[in-house]
């Protein structure tokens, strides 16, 4: 029978409610605006499931703490924003290349530096994908809603451990913030990561044992006594040298992501089948846009949207499916021109492509992307 | 008894520190310390930051972390809380540890978690090739101070000692059994425990600094330190070599341990 229920809850408080459905038991983090309320929801809820909270001197720490508690075998949160999602970066990198499955809650505010800390923006969506050095493979989920804050914090986790590597959740303060109905499920499927077989002694924590890519990853402390570190590695995780397998393990562990992108990818499309113009939005903008298409059917104009919910790997196939018709594409973005850039290439020129960009720290309304469309789509 | 040998990834021997550097010297130290004490190796998690020192991991059979510079004790701390029944200890260089993870060394002084911090002290970054640290002397040359060091060095046994850490202690490559003694110590102390080595890097700070070649770095140690004696606070020698601190207070993780009981929580 049906046990589900409907909450009230806000976006952060949602997100904190899938991860704990996900299994998190552990947090670090450090407080900033409009993130906060996840770290203290996870400072009250943690503990009441035998889970363990910390708040870190700084965001560096917190995402290090993140890593090490990962290693132990727990599933680890940290929650951000703007400034400390760029103070996190090395850490995200050292998880990516040492497969560390951790979760990175990264809540857009307007930037750079402190820019208007309690205002949304989407000016983090390229730093999800290269805010840190080096080649190296990126998820980053962007739920649209406060009931995907709860599924796809939950999906976030089930990726980190699939495919043992960081995953970002990152939307705009909006979502974050509003107050919205969730119907949670009593049944949502959760993925935790490989372990090696008891008893293997010939385990090597980066060896691609089932061929997908990704490794077993044994806690630390349950008896495989294995080294991880930032260095260029081997099947063993011992440092090497320039050469060829270095370009073995970056090129597996960009490919564990790229190759499974199609399975990764998660959007949603809105009157798309026949549409001419084609709204791409994300996050709070994503909201907007849909009332604006709404507005445009009433007046005979074959509007569609498409909403991308993974932004990285972005859902090129979905996304290309949606073109056939399409003489148009409108991207909203609450930024100067960045998911644009990704659209456009997928798009390869396929159609003209057109960015609105609101960098006043204010959402969209719905007559400003109503208003753009008009005047490109004459 | 094991010899430390028992302790030593042999296959991924020789390590590779120069001769004479006394990174080895230390961490021969500090695994005779785990064998006195009895560690179980799989229990035991060994962290380090970025630097010569701080290859040291790698080479030790243990679950082994080499993190980013300066990070070490915030990976570690997370270890520590996420897994208390292991038993945590941090190598780190003076640069990681004082410099880029200054921050973190005080405030794992504060909270008093159950880490073993042994900070490898050459007064130089090692493996950057010479440029001064927070541990350089003052006039000392390094690549970055050609003209001598215009900067104050830090004490680091006054300074995690006012942070809070609840054993501190600091010894020498010249005071090898010390080292040891400190360590088991270190392994004792229900707390945060720091322990000083006072090291050598003839590479870039003995031949700099015309102190010489690895043994007379050596004797540059022994003729500079002296033993630290209760009640006396002023010395005319560089290094005092002792226990500073021993004391108790409540434990991080136990705290935590305790929290979880207050609200309820065990499943
Ligand atoms: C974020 C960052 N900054 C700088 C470096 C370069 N770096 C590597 S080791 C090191 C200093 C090492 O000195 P120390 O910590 O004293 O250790 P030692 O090599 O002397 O053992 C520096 C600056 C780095 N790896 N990462
Ligand atoms: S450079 Fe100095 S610290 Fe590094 S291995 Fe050589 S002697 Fe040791």
């Amino acid at each position: 029978m049906s046990q589900n229920k409907r909450l009230l809850l806000q976006g952060n408080e949602a997100c904190v409610m899938g991860a704990l459905r996900a299994g998190m038991t552990f947090f670090a983090g450090y407080p900033i605006t409009p993130s906060s309320e996840i770290a203290e929801i996870s400072s009250i809820e943690l503990p009441k499931v035998g889970g363990r909270f910390i708040q870190m001197e700084d965001e560096i720490a917190s995402m290090a703490a993140v890593i090490g508690a990962s290693l132990t075998g727990q599933k680890a949160m940290t929650a951000t924003s703007g400034p400390g999602f760029s103070l996190k970066q090395e850490n995200i990198g050292y998880a990516a290349i040492a497969e560390v499955p951790c979760v990175i809650a990264s809540i857009m505010r307007m930037g750079p530096s402190t820019g208007l800390p309690t205002s949304p923006a989407q000016g983090d969506i390229m730093q999800a994908r290269w805010g840190t050095h080096g080649d190296h493979p990126a998820i980053c989920i962007c739920p649209t809603s406060v009931a995907e804050m709860y599924e796809l914090t939950i999906t976030a986790f089930n990726y980190a451990e699939k495919y043992r590597t960081p995953v970002i959740l990152s939307t705009d303060e909006v979502i974050a913030h509003m107050r919205e109905g969730v119907e949670i499920k009593d049944d949502y499927e959760i993925v935790n990561r490989k372990q090696p077989a008891p008893g293997d002694t010939s385990y090597q924590p980066y060896a691609d044992v089932d061929g997908d890519g990704v490794p077993p990853l044994a806690p630390f402390g349950a008896g495989y006594r294995y080294h991880v570190t930032g260095l260029a590695h081997g099947d063993d995780g011992f440092p090497v040298g320039p050469g060829a397998k270095n370009d073995i393990m970056l090129r597996r562990i960009c490919a564990k992501v790229e190759d499974h992108a199609d399975e990764i990818a998660i959007y949603e499309t809105q009157f798309t089948e026949d549409a001419e113009l084609l709204f791409v939005a994300a996050g709070s903008v994503a909201r907007a846009a849909m009332a604006v298409v709404k507005r445009l059917r009433a007046e005979g104009v074959k509007a569609g949207l498409f909403i991308p919910k993974t932004l990285w790997p972005f859902p090129a196939t979905a996304y290309k499916a949606c073109l056939e018709n399409v003489k148009q594409v409108i991207v909203p973005e609450l930024n100067l021109g960045q998911m644009v850039l990704e659209v456009e290439r997928i798009t390869g020129g396929k159609c003209p492509v057109s960015h609105v960009g609101k960098v006043t720290g204010e959402l969209f309304s719905t007559e400003e992307i109503y208003d753009f469309a008009m005047a490109v789509n004459k | 008894m094991a010899t430390t040998l028992d302790y030593l990834r042999t296959n991924k021997l020789p390590h590779i520190w120069c001769p004479g550097c006394g990174n080895g010297t230390v961490i021969n130290a500090l695994l005779r310390a785990i064998d006195a004490k009895g560690l179980d190796k799989d229990k035991t998690v060994i962290v380090s930051g970025i630097g010569c020192s701080s290859r040291a991991p790698g080479y030790m059979d243990f679950n082994t972390l080499h993190t980013t510079h300066g990070r070490a004790l915030a990976f570690a701390t997370g270890i520590k809380m996420a897994n208390p029944e292991l038993t945590v200890f941090v190598i780190s260089g003076d640069g990681d540890s004082s410099a880029i993870g200054g921050n973190h060394l005080i405030h794992a002084c504060r909270r008093n978690i159950d880490l073993n911090l042994i900070i490898i002290n050459n007064n130089i970054y090692g493996m950057t090739s010479g440029q001064y640290s927070p541990l350089t002397p003052t006039g000392a040359t390094a690549t970055t101070a050609v003209y001598g060091n215009i900067d104050r060095p830090f004490d680091l046994v006054a300074l995690t000692s006012a942070a809070g850490a609840t054993y501190v202690a600091r010894a020498s490559t010249f005071h090898v059994p010390q080292l040891k003694t400190y360590m088991e110590r270190a392994i004792e102390n229900k707390g945060f425990s720091v322990i000083e080595a006072v090291s050598t890097c003839p590479t870039y700070f003995g031949r700099r600094n015309k102190i010489g070649d690895a043994v007379n770095m050596m004797n540059y140690i022994k003729e500079n330190s002296v033993m630290r004696k209760e009640g006396v606070t002023e010395y005319d020698k560089t290094y005092v070599i002792g226990e500073f601190v021993k004391k108790v207070a409540p434990e991080y993780t136990d705290n935590y341990t305790q929290l979880i009981e207050r609200v309820g929580g065990k499943k």
